[in-house]
Order: C-alpha cells, then structure tokens, then sequence
C-alpha cells in the first residue's frame, strides 16, 4: 500500500494575488480513504491535478512511498485520477472505454477483454459493454469511470467529487460500491468534496481546505468536537462562540465561569459548545449550569432549534422535538453545558 | 442556402409545396445549367450562332487536353500538390491557433479574431500587390513556395475559425483524464483529440483545398506566369476564344469541388458538430 506526502505543496497562477494553493504539507497513509473538503474553488481540485501530475506545482514535492513523482509525466504515475463529469469517451463503447488504458499499454486484447469483463461485473454493469456511454444513465457512467480506473489497480486512486452530479438515491449507493471497492482492493483514496456529510459518512480522515491553505487534517469526530479555529468551527456547523478569558482549568465569560476537562487546554479566548450538546430544562443544578431566557423556537421535524438569550450573548440549542415541547417561548430555562461539550479556541 | 432547403425537405416529408419545388428547381438550375454549355462546347468542333446544338462533334479538345504537348495535367498536378500543401499547412497552423481561440480567454483576443478574419474582408489584389514587392526582396516571387505561402492567406481563415468553433465546444479535460488513464501526449491526441475534432477539421481542410484551388490573381501575382495553375491555364485559353478547350479544363477543374462536396455531403446535413460550430460564427 503506497502513502503519499506532500509537502509545502504550492500552487500560483500568474497574476493572481494569492496562490490557489499554498504551503499544504500533509502525510496520507497507504491503504486510506481521505477527503479533501472545502467549498468550491478553495484548491482541492487542484491538488488532485497536482498529484495525478496533470498541472505541475510552483513548488513543494509529491512523494509516493517516499519518493518524489514530480519528474513523473501523468501516464507514468502510479495514480489515476476520475474527474467530475465522468467524461467517458463519446465515440467507444463502454467495454472500450474501461479497456482504455490497457490498451495504452499495447496489453493483448485477449486479456483486456477478461479484464473488462471483470469490471463491469463488478460495477454491475455486465450487459453494457457493448452500448454507448450516452445509453446510460448517470450512475451508470459514474460507475463506467470508476472501472475506467479500478481496471489499471492503481496504487492510488483520485476522485475529484465523484458523486456530485448524482441524485441522493444514487450517490449513497455509489458512496456504499466505493466503500467496498476500497476495503477489497486497498488501495489509497483520495477524493474531492464540498459535501461535507460526504466527508464525514465516507473517510477515515478528512483535510479542511479553505482559500488554497489546509486548515485542519483529523478524524471527523475530531473536526467537530476538537476544531483548530473559529473558521473550521463554523464550517463543520458550530453555532456558538462566546468570548472571554481561560484561567487552569476554567472559562470566564458572560455566562458565567466553566469547569473544562482535563484534555481541553487552558489557553485562548472562544469558548465553543455544539448545539447539539447542550442540556436544556433540567430541573438539578449542576455544575456548568445557568438560566437563560428562551428567545425563539423552531421546529424542523427532527430536530427543534432553541435560541437561548443571557445578557448580550445569543446562543443555540438543538433539542429533540419531544423533549423541547413543553418549553415556552419568552420562559426562563435552565442551561447545562456538559464539560465534555465545551471546547476552546485560539 | 443548402443547409436552407436541406432543413425545408425534412419539414414536410410528405410532399413538397409548391414554393420549395420553385426555389429547388432554381438553385439546382443556377448551380447546374451554366455548366451544361461547357459540357457541350468541349466535344464540339463547330458551334455557331443561333445553332442550338453544334453542327459537329469532335474530341478534339479532350485529345488536346490530355495529350503530352498541352500544359494541362502538369497543371492539375501543380494545382493538386499547391492545394494539398496549402490545406497541410493550414492544418499544421490552423489547429493549434483555432484551439488557442477556442479554448482560451487572453489580452487582445478579439484582435487577433480581427487579423485572422481580415483576409477575407480586404480585397486580394490590394494584398497581393504589397506583397509581391516583399516576395521579389525575398526571392519567393515566381517559385511554387511563394505561390503556397500566399495561398495561405485566404485559407487560413477558414481553417483558424472552423476550428475555433470546434474547440469552443470541446473539454480539454477529456485529454487530461486520458493522460491519468496512462496514455501518453501522443496517443491521447489520436486516441481522444482527433477523434474529438476530426469532422471540423474535413470540413476545414475541404474549405481550404478548394479555396486554394480556385485561386486566380494570388497565383498570377505571384507566381509570375512561371507557376500555372489551371485557373490561368482555364483563363488563357479563354481569351484565347478557344471555347472547346476551355470547356475541357473546366470538366476537369470542378472535379475535385465536385467529389470533395460528395464526400463531405454527409457532415453538410447539419447534424455534424463542425457544421453546428460554422453556424455559431
């Protein structure tokens, strides 16, 4: 299984003030399925490119298995990339488009025509060799392109939003064949999203790209639970930030004073807690505990969204539906914030 | 005007009106009938006014034409090889230029559009006689480079623009996945590109051989009576008053438009994505 590093990856278009992507450093263990997400022109495609040698740096290095493929042109490199639009060639028919590059490699037809075989089993596609891609539906040359790919068993595989064009049905199936195509054949993914349930539901590891920098590399609990900033808070959903000042092992602030775990550090001056998390309209007081007025209510089916006001600071809770029923808009209500819930930021 | 009664006759398939028939008869008529007295002046030996047919026929012209002593085959083979190299080199430069325009956004583009368009806007002559001081410093003037280089001039355009229409439809990130899926910068232009682009470029290069092939005063220029090309070959006999002869040639010389449109007729339906790109120009 091949790893890839990159390091102080840079990309700069000429005149363009700041570089699409710029100083990303960042290990990828052989054998994982990792996301690059950001929204749209933050540079993840780009380093995609970079990697499967279709756009060269401005500087840094690629290394596969420690060492460097700059000097690699795209056909020599042990990556293939899939791009977004699946872009399957118009005038082959789907067998020839998965043969493709076997055939590149002047591989004999007998044995690209087993393999190709082979693939459209495994996409589930076996009775469309012979049509045109433009015969198939969207999934259908999604999975074409995979196979495209997967048929080269190359060390590493890039998907550059290889689900985005696909309606939710389609995509979560797509999403569960790329699962399993990944565990059976191990070789290291690497894929492009903006989706970042996406991320979250498919990676081992997620790496947050925002304006061209990588903003934090982690687990997706981590990301949500442990952020590194206020901006990777916020784009993984994180509502509310209140300022004030750490001393060891409390947060003061205007909601009064919060005992931390032993893991949070005791440096910096956001205190973060998820919506998710918090406690409301407990009758014990308990520590990490005040009262706060309940300012607004909102149903959203599953879940009920409270905005809850103490002083100048407006915060929000999501409760389930049942238990934040009985609460009344314009009432007092107890607050608890668990001390696993709490986080603090720079 | 083709792509025009073309799109008339699939509209009522069931019979034509009677507007569509007029209009048909007209065209092929103005397309066809000029050519039936050359047809007929080039097997006659006798054919004065007001006879309506000669009063004798003869081969005499065709025996001239292809006989060892007349100019005209080493014509056709001149005008056949310039026309071929005028269409390579149109190919050799009009690609790249054409996909530059097509695919890129840069400075000063629309410029360039204008320079690239000029040669069919200003008038030949005016062109040709600047240049034929130029070439006479350069000693191109009177040689068959000179005459293919000058050539160039109204073919260019042609090539540069059909196929900038075919690229402005064209994702070059096709060829980069081909790259990723191992083949090479080679292979990825015969296996992806040309397939891609290559009704654009027939009916480019058919564009091009026939304009270079129906140059007259660019040729007569330039090439200073030392290069002849049927066009002058047709000219000279012409005014020489030899009707039957220049009625020979003339068989001769609308051969290729003939065969060339034939075999392009199928992407001249409108259903071809070069023809769709033509329109968008």
């Amino acid at each position: 299984m091949t790893d890839v590093s990159l390091e102080k990856l840079t990309k700069a278009y000429p005149g363009q003030t700041r570089p699409a992507v710029n100083d990303v450093s960042m290990h990828i263990d052989g054998g994982s399925l990792t996301a690059l997400l950001g929204p749209s022109a933050c540079g993840k495609s780009t380093i995609l490119k970079m990697i499967a040698g279709l756009l060269p740096p401005t500087s840094g290095d690629i290394r596969f298995a420690r060492q460097s493929v700059l000097q690699l042109p795209p056909n020599r490199r042990d990556a293939v990339m899939v791009f977004q639009n699946h872009l399957l060639f118009p005038y082959m028919t789907v067998g020839e488009n998965i043969g493709f590059g076997l055939k590149m490699r002047h591989e004999p037809k007998k044995d690209i025509d087993r393999a190709v075989g082979r693939m459209l089993e495994l996409v589930q596609l076996e009775d469309m060799g012979t049509r045109k891609p433009n015969q198939l539906s969207g999934g259908q040359q999604q999975r074409v392109a995979l196979a495209r790919a997967l048929i080269l068993r190359p060390k590493i595989l890039l998907l550059d939003e290889p689900f985005s064009n696909l309606d939710a049905n389609l995509r979560l199936e797509m999403q569960q064949l790329l699962n399993s195509l990944h565990q059976e054949l191990g070789t290291t993914m690497l894929f492009v999203t903006h989706d970042k349930e996406e991320a979250v539901g498919l990676s081992n590891k997620i790496a947050l790209i925002l304006n061209g920098t990588l903003r934090q590399y982690a687990s997706a609990t981590v990301l949500y639970g442990q952020p590194k900033d206020e901006d990777v808070a916020r784009f993984f959903g994180a509502r509310n930030f209140v300022p004030g000042k750490c001393g060891p092992g409390y947060f003061d602030c205007a909601l009064g004073r919060f005992t931390l775990p032993e893991s949070v550090s005791s440096t910096g001056r956001l205190l973060t807690f998820r919506p998710e998390n918090i406690v409301v309209g407990g009758d014990n007081i308990l520590e990490n505990s005040f009262h706060a007025t309940l300012a607004s209510k909102q149903f959203l089916g599953s879940q009920t969204v409270l905005g809850l006001q103490k002083g100048d600071i407006f915060f929000e809770a999501l409760l389930s539906p049942q238990i934040a029923e009985p609460l009344q808009e314009g009432s007092t209500v107890s607050v608890h914030l668990p001390q696993r819930s709490l986080w603090i930021l720079g | 005007m083709l792509m025009q009664t073309n799109r008339h006759t699939e509209n009522s398939r069931d019979g034509l009106s009677g507007p569509v028939w007029f209009s048909l008869i007209l065209l092929v008529s103005w397309l066809v009938l000029p050519l039936i007295p050359l047809a007929i002046w080039s097997v006659s030996r006798s054919w004065y006014f007001p006879d309506i047919i000669p009063s004798a026929f003869s081969l005499r012209a065709w025996n001239y034409v292809f006989s060892s002593t007349s100019d005209v085959l080493p014509a056709l083979g001149v005008t056949t090889l310039i026309a071929l190299c005028a269409t390579l080199l149109s190919v050799i430069i009009g690609l790249p230029a054409g996909r530059a325009l097509g695919l890129y956004q840069f400075r000063g583009k629309a410029l360039v559009e204008l320079l690239i368009l000029a040669p069919t806007i200003v008038p030949g002559i005016a062109v040709a006689l600047g240049l034929h001081v130029v070439f006479l410093s350069l000693g191109l003037a009177g040689s068959y480079l000179g005459v293919l280089i000058v050539h160039l001039i109204p073919t260019l355009p042609y090539m540069v623009l059909v196929m900038a229409g075919v690229f402005a439809n064209y994702n070059p990130d096709t060829e980069a996945q081909a790259r990723s899926l191992g083949a090479s910068a080679i292979q990825t232009f015969f296996y992806v590109t040309l397939p891609a682009i290559l009704p654009g470029l027939l009916i480019g290069s058919l564009f091009t051989f026939l304009v270079s092939w129906s140059q007259y005063i660019l040729t007569l220029l330039i090439g200073g009576g030392r290069v002849v090309t049927l066009p002058l070959l047709l000219f000279n006999f012409a005014s020489a008053g030899r009707n039957d002869i220049t009625g020979a040639i003339s068989m001769i010389y609308i051969l290729p438009g003939v065969v060339l449109l034939l075999l392009g007729a199928r992407h001249l339906t409108g259903r071809s994505r070069a023809v769709e790109s033509l329109r968008q120009i």
